[in-house]
């Protein structure tokens, strides 16, 4: 399997942009484009098979139902959990994440009990915690990250304190690029009796996931950064935590039984936490993306993936002109996810020129207010690769980047 | 100093020079000079209330009536963005606000800016042309 190949499943990088030129997307952090199997088990679905699922007894409905539970089954293979009663189905990570917030919050959390989030998170993952805190008079504590953009776990073990619930944080950072230590994470935390939530948003489009491994107790990630269809994600929860926190939504589906005189009872794992008509064609999607994915481990996609992560990463290093965020040190692994500053240059304007040469980065805060302010920009520009970009794609970006920054200087 | 040339003079000596420049590069090397160049913007004027929401970079925009007239100074951290702002100010430094009010802004889709720009920046253009219709408004009396 090679690029070319690759790039072959993929229709939209076929498209020419209204200028004429070829698309150059760097900004697969934000979204992934969807390969042509996914596309097809969305538009199949839609065609041959909807039904509302688990409802009804005919022939539509059934097959629907056994599409949906098919994916529930693929994810729960793909990242190796216990069971399928621990994979939830839900919009995406944001939506993952406000479920455990409001759930587990409600079981677990309490005033004056502390929340750990990183300095490098994503607003998904800081603010359903401060409305947390707020709801309950917790608080949310952060940890520091160094100059390289790596978490200061060493800092861990005494932040964490009597009154500490859960750690929750990325498996990557949509800025930084970095591998954390989750399962080193995981451990100091379990250690002193504190539950865990990874971030994985950026994590499973990189990282051989492995929930048992990890020890994570919720795992959460969208389908849309791993080529499926957007507004399908995943959550992953311990199957005894799942059980004790009560449901975030509730409605249809739900429920075991409803009365309006004795109340109502909860349906189980993982019916509970997932109310009212579901993401019928989109959730099955997850089943080719997650052999898309899988694809994307052939070792000469690994090996090339590798060779042009070296590329930008030395190219941009070697730049005095740009400052690189989350610099890989040590045993810490960089995944092909660059943002950047330059001086003198604003990345609004550096954005905007690219664009012009056919190029699509990120450009701004990128949904992680904390993580500019600790490196005292008001933005960053960011280009983020997936096994489709070609290393002349990533060429054609040091070479375009160069003469952005001429031209603005 | 009071414009001697119409508001719609001006447009269209920009729309001219626009014309001339068949390359989005060459329209955005003239922007950035034209940013550039920019009259220095006062660092006490860089208020909250002065800022304009809306941009992914931040533009301020001073405004102050006297005679009769409104005159602007503006800034951006953005240098493409400033040039944008040299237009505006070009074209509307300086004249009384129902001169204001009855310009349609149009010259900025004839020189191709608003296509030219993402969605994003989009809405900062649109926003700064907001408010200086705002502060137009506000001392048409
Ligand atoms: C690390 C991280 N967390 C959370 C999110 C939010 O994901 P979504 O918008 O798909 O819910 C993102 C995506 O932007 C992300 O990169």
């Amino acid at each position: 399997m090679n690029v070319a190949e690759i790039r072959n499943q993929f229709p939209i990088l076929a498209e020419k942009l209204p200028g004429g030129q070829d698309l150059v997307y760097l900004d697969n952090a934000a979204t992934s484009q969807r390969p042509k199997r996914v596309l097809d088990k969305y538009l199949q679905l839609s065609l041959k098979t909807n039904a509302n699922i688990h409802r009804a007894v005919h022939y539509l409905a059934a097959e629907a139902t056994d599409q949906y539970e098919s994916a529930r089954e693929a994810v729960r293979e793909f990242i190796g959990a216990a069971s399928t009663k621990e994979i939830i189905f839900t919009s995406g990570t944001t939506a993952s994440i406000n479920t455990v917030a409001y759930s587990y919050g409600k079981a677990f959390v309490g005033r004056g009990d502390n929340i750990i989030v990183s300095q490098a998170e994503h607003h998904s993952n800081i603010v359903p915690w401060q409305l947390l805190a707020e709801r309950t008079g917790a608080e949310v504590r952060a940890l520091p990250v160094d100059d390289d953009g790596q978490l200061r776990i060493d800092l861990l073990p005494r932040l964490i304190d009597k009154n500490t619930r859960l750690v929750a944080v990325c498996h990557i950072s949509n800025v930084l690029g970095l591998v954390n230590p989750v399962k080193e994470i995981t451990r100091i935390a379990h250690e002193r009796g504190v539950h865990v939530l990874i971030d994985g948003a950026q994590g499973i489009v990189h990282e051989a996931v492995a929930v048992k491994d990890i020890d994570c107790d919720f795992y959460v990630f969208s389908g849309h950064k791993m080529y499926a269809v957007p507004f399908t994600g995943v959550l992953y929860g311990k199957q005894d935590l799942l059980e004790e926190m009560p449901p975030f939504l509730g409605g249809g589906e739900m429920i075991a039984s409803v009365s309006l005189e004795d109340g109502t009872t909860f349906a189980p794992l993982p019916g509970k936490f997932e109310a009212g008509t579901q993401n019928l064609a989109g959730t099955p999607t997850l089943i080719e993306a997650i052999n898309t994915c899988k694809q994307f481990r052939d070792k000469e996609i690994v090996d090339y993936q590798q060779r042009l992560t070296d590329y930008v990463l030395n190219a941009l290093q070697a730049d005095d002109r740009i400052t690189l965020y989350g610099v890989p040190r040590g045993n810490v692994a960089k995944v092909p996810l660059f943002s950047f500053s330059v001086k003198g240059a604003h990345h609004e304007d550096l954005a905007l020129i690219l664009d012009k040469m056919g190029i699509a980065v990120r450009s701004g805060q990128m949904c992680a207010e904390p993580i500019m302010d600790r490196f005292g920009v008001t933005g960053m520009v960011r280009a983020s690769f997936a096994p489709y970009n070609t290393l002349e794609e990533a060429e054609y970006f040091i070479k375009c980047l160069d003469r952005a920054i001429k031209m603005l200087s | 100093m009071e414009p001697t040339k119409t508001i719609q003079e001006v447009e269209a000596d920009i729309i001219e020079n626009f014309s001339m420049f068949d390359q989005w590069l060459d329209k955005y090397e003239y922007l950035i000079e034209l940013g550039k160049n920019l009259d220095a913007f006062p660092e006490e004027a860089k208020t909250e209330e002065n800022l304009i929401k809306g941009c992914q970079s931040r533009v301020w925009l001073d405004a102050k009536a006297s005679d009769g007239r409104i005159w602007f100074k503006a800034d951006s951290d953005a240098i493409i963005t400033k040039g944008i702002i040299s237009l505006l100010i070009s074209v509307y430094n300086g004249r009384t606000p129902a001169e204001i009010l009855a310009s349609d802004f149009s010259f900025i889709e004839k020189i191709g800016l608003r296509e030219n720009l993402s969605p994003t920046r989009a809405n900062g253009l649109v926003s700064m042309i907001e408010t200086i219709r705002k502060r137009a408004a506000e001392n048409n009396n």
